[in-house]
Order: C-alpha cells, then structure tokens, then sequence
C-alpha cells in the first residue's frame, strides 16, 4: 500500500536566502555598518553616482563597496580609484545578487580589510530592474535608481522594485530637457504603491541633487548606528 | 531568466526540509503559493523547476502553483480593491496610494506531499490511510 504524508511548510520560498540575508546584517550591525542594496536596471547610473558618493563622503565615513554588477574590471578598478576596498562578485549567469553571494564579499571584507572599522558599505547590485528586488542581501535599506530616459510608465510595469525601496534616485536629469518626460508623472507613479518613499531627481554629470542624496545617506548612517548601539546595550 | 534563480531558491528550500526529516522519504508534489505581485511569472517557474530538478532527488516531482491575486485595503474608503497590475495602484474610488497590501506578495511553499521510502508495515507510519492532511512535521 502506498501512503502519502503531507508536511504543510508555509515555509517563504526565498526561505533560505532571507536566512542568509538576516545573517549578513547581524554581522554588518555588529560591525556598526550600515549597507545599502543599490538597484536599477543596466545603466541608470549607478556606478557614477557611486563614483560621486565615494568621492563626496570618503571623508566623513570610511566606506566599502560590494560590486555584484561588473561589466568589466575596469568599473572596480574605477571605484578604486577612490582608496575604498572594493570587493567584486563574480555573480556568474545570475541576474541578481543573493545574500549567500554578499556572504562571499562580507568574507573578503573580515579577513582583508578592517570591517570594525568601516560605516557604510554600498552594494552594486545587478542591473535589471524585476528579481533584485526580491533577493535581499541584509541590507538596512533598499536605493532604487531610474534614469529619466528609462519613461515614466517604468514603475507601473515593474512596480514591484519601487514598491520595496526607501530611496528613488531619479537619475539623468540633465538629459530631460531633450525628452518629452513628465518629472512628476514618475514621482507620482512610485508614490501610488509606495507613498513613504524618498524621491531625489540627481543628475551625476551637472553635480544637480547630489546634496540631498548625500544628506539622506549620511542620515540613515547616524540613526542606523544609534539604533545598532542601542540593541547592544 | 530569473526563473532560473528563484528556482534554485525552492529546491534549496525543499533540500533543507528533505535533509531534516528522520527517515529518508520520496518527494511526490510540491504546492505552491504565488502573488501575482511577485518577480515570479508561473509558467516560466514550471519550466525552470522541470528543467533544474533533473538527475536530482527533485526529478519527475509535480509543481502545483496556485496564484493569489493582488488585492489592496484602501483606509479612506474602508474597503479592499483589486488594483490594475501595470496600470493603477491607487485606490480607483478615492485615489488614495496603495499601502495596505492584503495579498499578492506570496512566495511560499504551502505543503509537500512525500511519501515514506522505509516501508514499516508494523503500524508505526506516522498516518493511517490515505490521509491528507497528516500532522505538520516542519
Ligand atoms: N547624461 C548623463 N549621463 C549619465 C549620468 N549618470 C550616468 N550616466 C551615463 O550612463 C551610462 C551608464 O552609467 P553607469 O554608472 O555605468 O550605469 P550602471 O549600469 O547603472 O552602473 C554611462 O555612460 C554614464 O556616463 C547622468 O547623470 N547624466
Ligand atoms: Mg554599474
Ligand atoms: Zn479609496
């Protein structure tokens, strides 16, 4: 005779990533780090505004990167140009990063370099703008960027990213004069699935946005780590 | 593609359940749950789950996917509202944003039915018959 069982899980299918994504921050918050999961879809701009952030706040927080999103070597040797450890992952085939891969970099940054000393590590994830979003790596906050090239329906269609990020970097605005785009019409779209959400409209090449940006990290860095410091007392 | 990952997800998940049972059992069909206001686009999930699980302890398993659809609360309005997926999230009475997601974010494994490879005919299985919905053992 031939028995079946059933185990009811209702176990989350990204179970086992979320386990390794909750691990990542424990080690990050007992570092006292706060780490950004930076995402968009190829060529919104992340790695220039990383370039940007690296060399306006290199100063005032000693800063890492984790760079899921190589085309070549050539972008972390870009980023080193900054004297930041820069630690590539080689994501393979995979179109995002998961929080065994970040494991891999958090590896690197505990036995090369100093992870005590670090306060922000900003992780390139993969561009495409659909899995990322459901792949946490133990980030304390999600950065999504959309270029305004990219056209304001971006958040309808793919709302799921924008409907996770603390922070919407709306990117290239210089190039919106010679677009026939509605600035506001994207805002508005994100703030219908995600009314608390910070909007910023930058432009890396005219230096335009940049302060807020920098504003809001810097502020996420200081309440992170009050809260860290709280939870360990 | 990100089929593909998410697929690697659920048979990671599925290993470390399998791993963790006391007898060694068969995998028959695994149920699951997915929002419509996910990454995961069921057809290609299918797909992905036949072609990743060959030559695995997973080959020839039935991949059941139910879908949930997306279903909001507006407050203002008090009451719950199917928003268009690509089109409009905001409440369509009162124009209120979408906050209050009541579901369509599922990704989950529901149940897995197995069977046991040890075939004790001694009366010590953990069901009798053919039942359905034996004890949760996870
Ligand atoms: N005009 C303009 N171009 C930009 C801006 N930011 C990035 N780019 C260009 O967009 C392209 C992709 O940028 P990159 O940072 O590599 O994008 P990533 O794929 O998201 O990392 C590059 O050619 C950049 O020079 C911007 O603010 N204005
Ligand atoms: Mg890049
Ligand atoms: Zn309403």
């Amino acid at each position: 005779m031939h028995q079946t069982f059933d185990a009811a899980l209702e176990l989350n299918l990204l179970h086992a990533n979320q386990k390794g994504a909750d691990h990542n921050r424990e080690h990050f918050d007992r570092w006292g780090i706060t780490c950004l999961n930076i995402m968009s879809s190829p060529g919104a701009g992340k790695t220039v505004l990383l370039e940007q952030t690296l060399a306006a706040l290199r100063d005032k927080f000693n800063i890492a990167v984790i760079e899921g999103d190589m085309t070549t070597e050539l972008d972390a040797d870009r980023l080193r140009q900054y004297d930041v450890p820069v630690i590539p992952i080689n994501t393979g085939r995979s179109c995002h990063l998961d929080s065994k891969m970040v494991a891999g970099g958090i590896h690197i940054l505990e036995h090369q370099h100093n992870p005590t000393d670090l306060d922000l590590v900003l992780v390139e994830n993969v561009g495409n703008l659909v899995c990322p979003a459901e792949f946490e790596v133990g980030e304390h906050a999600k950065v999504a960027l959309l270029s305004v090239t990219e056209g304001e329906d971006k958040p309808l269609k793919y709302p799921v990213m924008f409907q996770e990020a603390d922070c919407l970097l709306i990117t290239k605005t210089d190039l919106a004069p010679y677009l026939d785009i509605n600035l506001d019409r994207i805002a508005d779209n994100v703030r219908q699935m995600n009314p608390k959400i910070k909007i910023i409209y930058l432009s890396a090449k005219t230096g335009e946005g940049l302060e807020p940006w920098f504003d809001w990290i810097s502020n996420l860095v200081k309440q992170n780590a009050v809260n860290q410091l709280a939870r360990q007392i | 593609m990100h089929e593909t990952d998410m697929t690697k997800a659920l048979i990671l998940t599925v290993k470390d359940w399998y791993r963790s049972q006391a007898e060694s059992v068969k995998i028959e069909k695994i149920h699951l749950i997915v929002g419509q206001f996910t990454c995961v686009e069921p057809l290609s999930l299918q797909f992905a789950f036949e072609v990743q699980t060959r030559n695995t302890f997973l080959e020839g398993v039935e991949l059941i996917i139910r879908n949930i659809p997306l279903i909001a609360f507006c407050h203002t309005c008090q009451q719950e509202y199917k928003p268009e997926i690509g089109l409009q999230y905001s409440c369509p009475d009162c124009n209120s944003p979408m906050e209050d997601i009541r579901s369509g974010r599922e990704l989950k494994i529901d149940r897995i039915e197995y069977s046991s490879i040890t075939n004790d005919c001694n009366g010590f299985s953990r069901s009798k018959g053919f039942s359905r919905k034996a004890p949760t053992v996870y």
